[in-house]
């Protein structure tokens, strides 16, 4: 039931409701609004108990194991959120004086320069508020830098066929048309069709490392090299860098740019699809065009320099000061995890993943690319089962919701059939993942003996099915109240 | 070491299971010169008892002020329950529903979401949010240049009285596409878009005008007549609008004749704590016509296989894990944790509650003009306001704010860096957070910082 059909249009919450006269005398009667807006008329315990009951429907990293693939959904420390908001961060107004602030500047300070040596780059800035912004930082930035240079000539990005749809679309965003290159059969680059497509038309490559594949490109060297060679620079997107935290620098693979993503190896919530946040980092060359805001330390004090202290900045990328809060809540878990813990996560997450790979393919499953290493997480292709028994990747992971457990992500990468891509993360416990392989191994088993079974899941949610087709062409995107009679 | 929950032995049987000798053999077709010589320079980790110390330690240097500045942040009450139910790790803890049967309680949020949001502006369709205002407008204006597909000449009229910040937000993501912003200027006796000067763009090939309400100086734009004139000439009109104003103002849908096109604004106001700027939300709607030119999430309600209702992402072929670089923008996660606070916000204030916070809000800053002409200060604009007003100063703004905090006052914001021919002005905002007692506190300061200079 909507909250709007619990609702009656004279109930007021009178808790949220003072006793003091209101006037709005300053308004013009012809600026005024002539009817009420349609919002929920609901007691506080009609609003708690509602919201309540939605939440129960949502599978969490909280209640299930959620081995999404590239989204790295490892457990939210709760402190990072309770310390977030001490009153004094949560009720600071983004205009308060530096004098006022020194507490949550010292902390985004000291977050630039640990993300700053955990990518070994130059310089890092905070300011973009997700992954997809921060790539847009970062290849705007690679044009400011072409066009610094007086190098217009530059049109074009290559990207991966493999890629995540916001580097390509991100590279639209920046005005390049993007140059598409195939993923050889061990799933690396491939470095002749690189070596065909780059030129003076190159403005650079957008490349995830581990790719979306699961796998570490081991020419990235070589690729860096003829990239550069030709004039271009290198996107690294950090949508994987749990997979290396520790074991290996972005800047030491010859990126000129990063972003990374903290809603991803940082810990911080996805809150149901946001808020992320996404800083970028840069190689030398590519300091003056950082988006501002950016934290400096001069005379014992932290200070917020803006457009004109930096006066070559691609720009604002938020009215303020971007997701701080959620700033706030890495930079607790950072200094949580310390050197030792970031240097594990890597470890860990590589160990689950491929403890993953070898019992699920020992089990029956078919990797996507056998004989390679996972990374944090893996691919398994579905082909032949789905040619034996009509049981989809959808299928499965529909059947898996039944079972307890989130599904992995499924149709990505688009250039693998009937994929799915498995992330567990290194907070997941030995008993976690064996629970998970027990599932897949009775799904397996049931593909075979009854598929209706799986093709039909899932049976226990809150719904069945739900008919997409029909959503996109009956659109049904708010409620409407009954009309008047 | 924290949240990594492996024993010795649990290494032991996964290594065997994987037949690897050790964690480090996992890593081996990293390429040797590659690997990292650790994390030399990070501190060592911290316990959560002194990660809290810590933390309280940072706190304590930040010392609370009373809030009188808005500038594009406000000051409201949020109820209790709202964050107590956003922290539910169900809420907290979910990811975008890709999974619809395993997220209805999201999807079904979402839906409720767009359907107030819809209420509040009076538009036909809501998306299930953007990062925040400033990048709203961003995105509003490349879908403007879009939908409107009979002018070529990809300009947009964006007023002076729009704020500072989100100008130069729309500038950053907007001026790799070939797209013209250009800058209009405002009545210096009202504050509001200057008419006369929109005029010499009669007859030209012009995308949109931006309408804010209220403007960046808290005052109220003639909405009706604007929206009239850009539609007489051919242009789209983008509603930037503030939501908590909205219980009191004519809605954007309701604009002139046929109303706004295309609506953003920020939904800070709404429920979402301060936190020095971020995370807040963006709110984005649109007439229906133009739903498929929307960027980012939107949610649909449908049916199972059994025919019962349900939720899902819908219209996704808009979006860039379909269309990649055809894709109406390159947004993937939106602010949803905020939309869970914006929802829960509303449906506990209602319209009642909504319009009773704007009321005061209005009341307050009427109060505080009024006592603030007892000192001899006056607003430098006449006309309507909501719950902003610019305030003009004989000497410098700056050091007068300093001295009001150190007297624990936020005074308002200071218009010389991105106004400087207004001289000194103050823009100061007073929301139904501030009592008597606080407006009285705000004038005193205000007088004493004025005659120690």
């Amino acid at each position: 039931m909507l909250i709007f059909e619990q609702s009656q249009a004279s109930r007021r919450n009178g808790a949220q409701v003072s006793t003091q006269p209101v006037a709005a005398d300053g308004i013009p009667a012809h600026l005024r609004r002539k009817h009420r807006p349609a919002l929920p008329g609901v007691s506080e315990l009609q609003a708690v108990r509602h919201y309540t009951r939605l939440s129960q429907k949502n599978f969490s990293i909280d209640t299930h194991f959620y081995p999404l693939g590239s989204c790295t959904m490892k457990y939210n420390p709760r402190a990072c959120h309770a310390l977030a908001l001490l009153p004094n961060f949560a009720n600071k107004h983004p205009l308060t004086p530096a004098s006022h602030g020194q507490g949550f500047l010292g902390c985004m300070y000291d977050l630039q320069n640990i993300l700053r040596e955990v990518t070994g780059m130059r310089g890092v800035s905070l300011a973009p508020m997700a992954g997809a912004q921060g790539e847009f930082a970062g290849v705007a930035m690679i044009r400011a830098y072409h066009d610094a240079q007086g190098d217009h000539a530059r049109t074009e990005i290559i990207c991966p066929d493999a890629a995540h749809g916001t580097n390509p679309a991100t590279a639209t965003m920046c005005g390049y048309t993007v140059r598409e290159i195939p993923t050889d059969a061990e799933g690396d680059v491939d470095i002749e069709a690189l070596k065909a497509a780059v030129g003076p038309q190159t403005a650079g490559i957008m490349l995830t490392n581990p790719s979306t594949l699961g796998v570490f490109d081991r020419r990235i060297k070589e690729i860096a090299d003829i990239v550069h060679h030709a004039g271009g620079l290198l996107y690294y997107d950090g949508a994987n860098l749990n997979a290396i935290l520790g074991k290996v620098k972005p800047g030491d693979m010859g990126f000129d740019v990063i972003h990374m993503n903290l809603h991803k190896t940082f810990s911080t919530p996805h809150g149901g699809g946001g808020p992320g946040a996404g800083p970028v980092g840069v190689s030398e060359r590519l300091l003056p065009f950082l988006p501002v805001p950016l934290v400096s330390f001069a005379d014992n004090r932290f200070q917020v320099m803006d457009e004109s202290d930096r006066p070559q900045t691609i720009g604002r990328m938020s009215a303020f000061n971007g997701n701080a809060g959620i700033l706030l809540r890495a930079y607790v878990y950072i200094r949580m995890l310390g050197r030792e813990g970031m240097e594990r996560v890597g470890n860990f997450s590589t160990l689950n993943a491929n403890y993953l790979l070898h019992t699920l393919t020992q089990a029956g499953f078919e990797a996507a690319l056998p004989g390679r290493r996972a990374t944090h997480e893996f691919i398994l292709t579905l082909r032949k089962l789905a040619k034996e028994t009509g049981v989809t990747a959808m299928d499965l992971a529909k059947r898996l919701l039944d079972l307890g457990y989130h599904a992995p992500t499924t149709y990505f990468p688009l250039i693998v059939p009937e994929c799915l891509l498995i992330e567990p993360t290194e907070t997941e416990s030995k008993e976690a993942l064996d629970g998970f392989i027990s599932a897949m191994r009775q799904i397996l088993n049931e593909a075979r003996e009854q598929p209706e079974l799986v093709k039909n899941a899932p049976h226990t949610m809150p719904v069945k099915r739900l008919d997409d087709v029909r959503a996109a062409r009956e659109l049904d995107i708010r409620w409407k109240p009954a009309q008047p009679q | 070491m924290p949240f990594i929950p492996h024993t010795e032995d649990d290494i032991a049987q996964m290594l065997a299971a994987i037949g690897a000798r050790s964690i480090d053999e996992l890593f081996d077709e990293i390429p040797a010169a590659l690997r990292a010589r650790g994390l030399g320079n990070i501190p060592s980790g911290l316990s959560e008892l002194e990660v809290t110390r810590l933390m309280q330690d940072a706190a304590e240097l930040d010392r609370p002020l009373r809030c009188f500045a808005g500038a594009g942040a406000y000051e409201h009450h949020i109820p209790a329950a709202v964050w107590q139910l956003v922290s539910r790790g169900e809420f907290y803890t979910a990811y975008t529903p890709y999974q619809a049967e395993a997220s209805q309680g999201t999807l079904q949020l979402l839906y409720e979401y767009q359907s107030m949001v819809t209420a509040l502006t009076a538009m036909d369709a809501s998306n299930a949010s953007l990062y925040d205002g400033a990048s709203a407008l961003a995105e509003a204006v490349l879908m403007a240049v879009r939908a409107h597909r009979k002018s070529k000449s990809k300009r947009i009229l964006m007023p002076k009285s729009v704020h500072p910040h989100y100008r130069q937000v729309a500038h950053a993501i907007v001026k790799n596409q070939g797209i013209e912003l250009v800058e209009i200027g405002y009545d210096p006796a009202t504050g509001q878009i200057d008419q006369a000067q929109l005029k010499g763009f009669e007859g030209t090939d012009v995308t949109a005008l931006v309408i804010p309400q209220p403007n960046f100086f808290g005052a109220l734009e003639e909405v009706d007549t604007l929206t009239d004139w850009a539609h007489a000439h051919n242009m789209l009109v983008i509603g930037l609008v503030n939501p908590v104003a909205l219980a009191l103002l004519s809605p954007p849908g309701e604009w002139g004749e046929t109303g706004a096109d295309i609506v953003c604004g920020d939904g800070q106001p709404l429920g979402i704590p301060l936190s020095w700027g971020g995370p807040y939300f963006g709110f984005m709607c649109c007439k229906i016509e133009h739903v498929r030119q929307m960027p980012g999430r939107i949610i649909g309600r449908t049916v199972d296989t059994e025919g019962k209702p349900g939720f899902v992402l819908t219209l996704q072929a808009r979006e860039q894990h379909i269309r990649r670089s055809k894709a109406t923008s390159n947004i993937c996660t939106n602010q949803g944790l905020m939309v869970t606070a914006a929802t829960i916000h509303m449906s506990i204030m209602g319209a009642a509650g909504l319009e009773h916070a704007a009321g005061l809000c209005a009341r307050n800053t009427q109060i505080l003009v009024d006592k603030l002409s007892g000192i001899g200060l006056r607003p430098l604009f006449r006309g309507g306001r909501f719950h902003e007003v610019t305030i003009k100063l004989s000497q410098p703004v700056g050091p007068v704010l300093e001295k009001m905090a150190a007297h624990g006052i936020l005074g308002g914001y200071d218009l010389k860096k991105h106004y400087p021919e207004l001289g000194e002005t103050l823009l100061v905002c007073a929301t139904e957070t501030k009592t008597e007692a606080d407006l009285e506190a705000y004038v005193t300061a205000l007088a004493q910082a004025l005659q120690a200079s």
